[in-house]
């Protein structure tokens, strides 16, 4: 390393971060995102002086199979947004590597022609290096975002699991994009993700397999009982060539002017806060279990033992080893 | 939790005008395969367009392949730029064609070690997680 850069190193950014922040600084921004992702405790430290000023932009989840067209989708809308003013913040997530643990994060690729827009921050994560769940997370860097004083942000994620679905329950509003002939639809209405919607968006509508996709949706709200006025739009878009994606964001816009006028958007965001503290506090009981009473440890060796052992036997050892070690040493 | 138990994350991309990514892609997956967080930037980068990545993404490492010959000015841009946007603690590293001289001066600017056909894929990943463990501990002290 030459001096130069060493003593660059020193000065890592992360001074007076949430006044630079708040000042639109992208670096401080992007630290603080890290700060978040990784489950830092400054990042809870420093929440306290900015809480206030949250809940003013506009969440939006995309969610969907792989393939589906979310990130092109992802930069339709966003230049959409742009050409009135509006300032966007994304987080687009993909999943780690299950062998490595390490993660291919590609999504930029499609959104390059907004790279030099100084009104979009975009932010790749990765689903395992994030600690506390992935939901606690995308909330916290969305949470930044807001701070940054974005007006939109749009959460990408890929809907095959638990956690991406959980990430799009926690926005004020989810679309999920299908597409023709991608045989994860099946799949992607089994992860639960069909419950989420409130728009359907069939991209690719250019490709076969249109009509088809669009009545396989339909059949299952009305499998679901949903009524007819409760239920989600179906907007067709090709994302690739931009078609259908202003109807697509006019859309976007009236229902959430519809929801924030009748008090939906509130009782939304109510309950999504409920479900984000219970993920918050199972996030820090865990952490306190495992790592701070290092019980993670003693489960390791009581299992190295090679002792033959039950595991509820073994399940209440280590609960009573924790609510022992918790009374000697008071609460957490 | 500890800072050096993070995963590392770099932003390679392919600058430049020249034909395929392939190359790219390869380290990309053999980044990923290390355990660390690739952030793909995709084709046709400019200098400009990889530090904002670079910086958004807050990177620890940006890894370019260049085989377009532009070495000579690409790497110190990018350097230079990304000092200015407050990342001077990112390393810098890539690879491509180029001579061991052009290696030599472009280190006397701060360029990171650059990989040229005859180096392993192994020696990329050691080189980044040696020289990020490094440097996020010059950061700590
Ligand atoms: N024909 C057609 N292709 C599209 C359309 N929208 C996107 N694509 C293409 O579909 C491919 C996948 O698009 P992405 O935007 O990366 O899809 P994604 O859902 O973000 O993919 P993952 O993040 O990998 O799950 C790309 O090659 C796009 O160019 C469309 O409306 N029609
Ligand atoms: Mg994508």
């Amino acid at each position: 390393m030459t001096a130069a850069t060493e003593a660059d190193a020193m000065v890592r950014p992360e001074r007076d971060l949430v006044a630079r922040v708040r000042a639109g600084e992208s670096i401080a921004c992007a630290r603080m995102m890290t700060w978040a992702e990784r489950g830092d405790a400054r990042f809870a430290a420093v929440y306290g002086e900015f809480e206030s000023e949250l809940g003013r932009a506009r969440r939006i989840g995309i969610t969907g199979p792989p393939g589906a067209g979310k990130s092109t989708l992802v930069e339709r809308l966003a230049t959409h947004w742009r050409a009135q003013e509006r300032t966007i913040g994304i987080v687009a997530v993909d999943p780690s590597s299950p062998f490595s643990g390490g993660a291919l994060l590609g999504d930029r690729v499609r959104m390059s022609s907004l790279a030099l827009d100084k009104g979009v921050f975009i932010r790749s994560m990765a689903t395992r290096g994030v600690f506390g769940g992935l939901a606690r997370a995308t909330d916290d860097l969305a949470d930044v975002l807001d701070l940054y004083d974005r007006d939109d942000i749009l959460l990408e994620t890929v809907g095959v699991g638990q956690s991406e679905v959980d990430v799009a329950r926690s926005t004020d509003l989810t679309l999920v994009v299908l597409h023709p002939g991608g045989g994860d639809t099946i799949q992607a209405m089994k992860a639960g993700l069909m419950e989420v919607a409130d728009v359907y968006v069939v991209n690719k509508a250019d490709m076969p397999g249109l009509e088809q996709l669009v009545h396989q949706l339909t059949d299952t709200l009305d499998v679901r009982d949903v009524p007819l006025d409760e239920r989600p739009p179906i907007l067709t878009t090709v994302a690739s060539s931009g078609e259908g994606v202003a109807e697509l964001a006019e859309r976007i816009d009236a229902l959430d002017a519809e929801r924030r006028a009748s008090g939906k958007r509130d009782a939304r965001r109510a309950a999504n806060l409920r479900l984000r503290v219970r993920r918050i506090v199972e996030g820090r009981l865990q952490h306190d279990i495992w790592q701070e009473s290092g019980l993670a440890r003693t489960l390791d060796e009581r299992v190295a033992d090679g002792r033959t052992l039950s595991a509820y036997g073994l399940a209440d050892e280590i609960l009573n080893a924790y609510r022992e070690r918790r009374n000697l040493e008071g609460p957490a | 939790m500890q800072a050096s138990e993070q995963p590392i994350r770099v932003l390679v991309a392919k600058p430049g005008l020249d034909g395929h990514d392939r190359g790219a892609k390869v380290v990309a997956a053999a980044l990923r395969d290390a355990g660390m967080e690739v952030i793909y930037g995709g084709l046709h980068q400019t200098a400009d367009r990889i530090v904002e990545m670079a910086i958004q993404e807050d990177v620890d490492a940006v890894g370019l392949s260049i085989l377009s010959g532009a070495h000579m000015t690409l790497f110190p841009k990018v350097r230079a730029l990304l000092s200015e946007a407050g990342g001077g603690h990112i390393l810098l590293t890539g690879g491509g064609i180029i001579p061991q001289e052009d290696m030599d001066a472009l280190a006397e600017q701060g360029v990171g070690r650059l990989f040229g056909p005859g180096t392993t894929l192994q020696q990329l990943v050691d080189y980044i997680r040696d020289e990020v463990s490094n440097r996020r501990a010059a950061a700590r002290s």
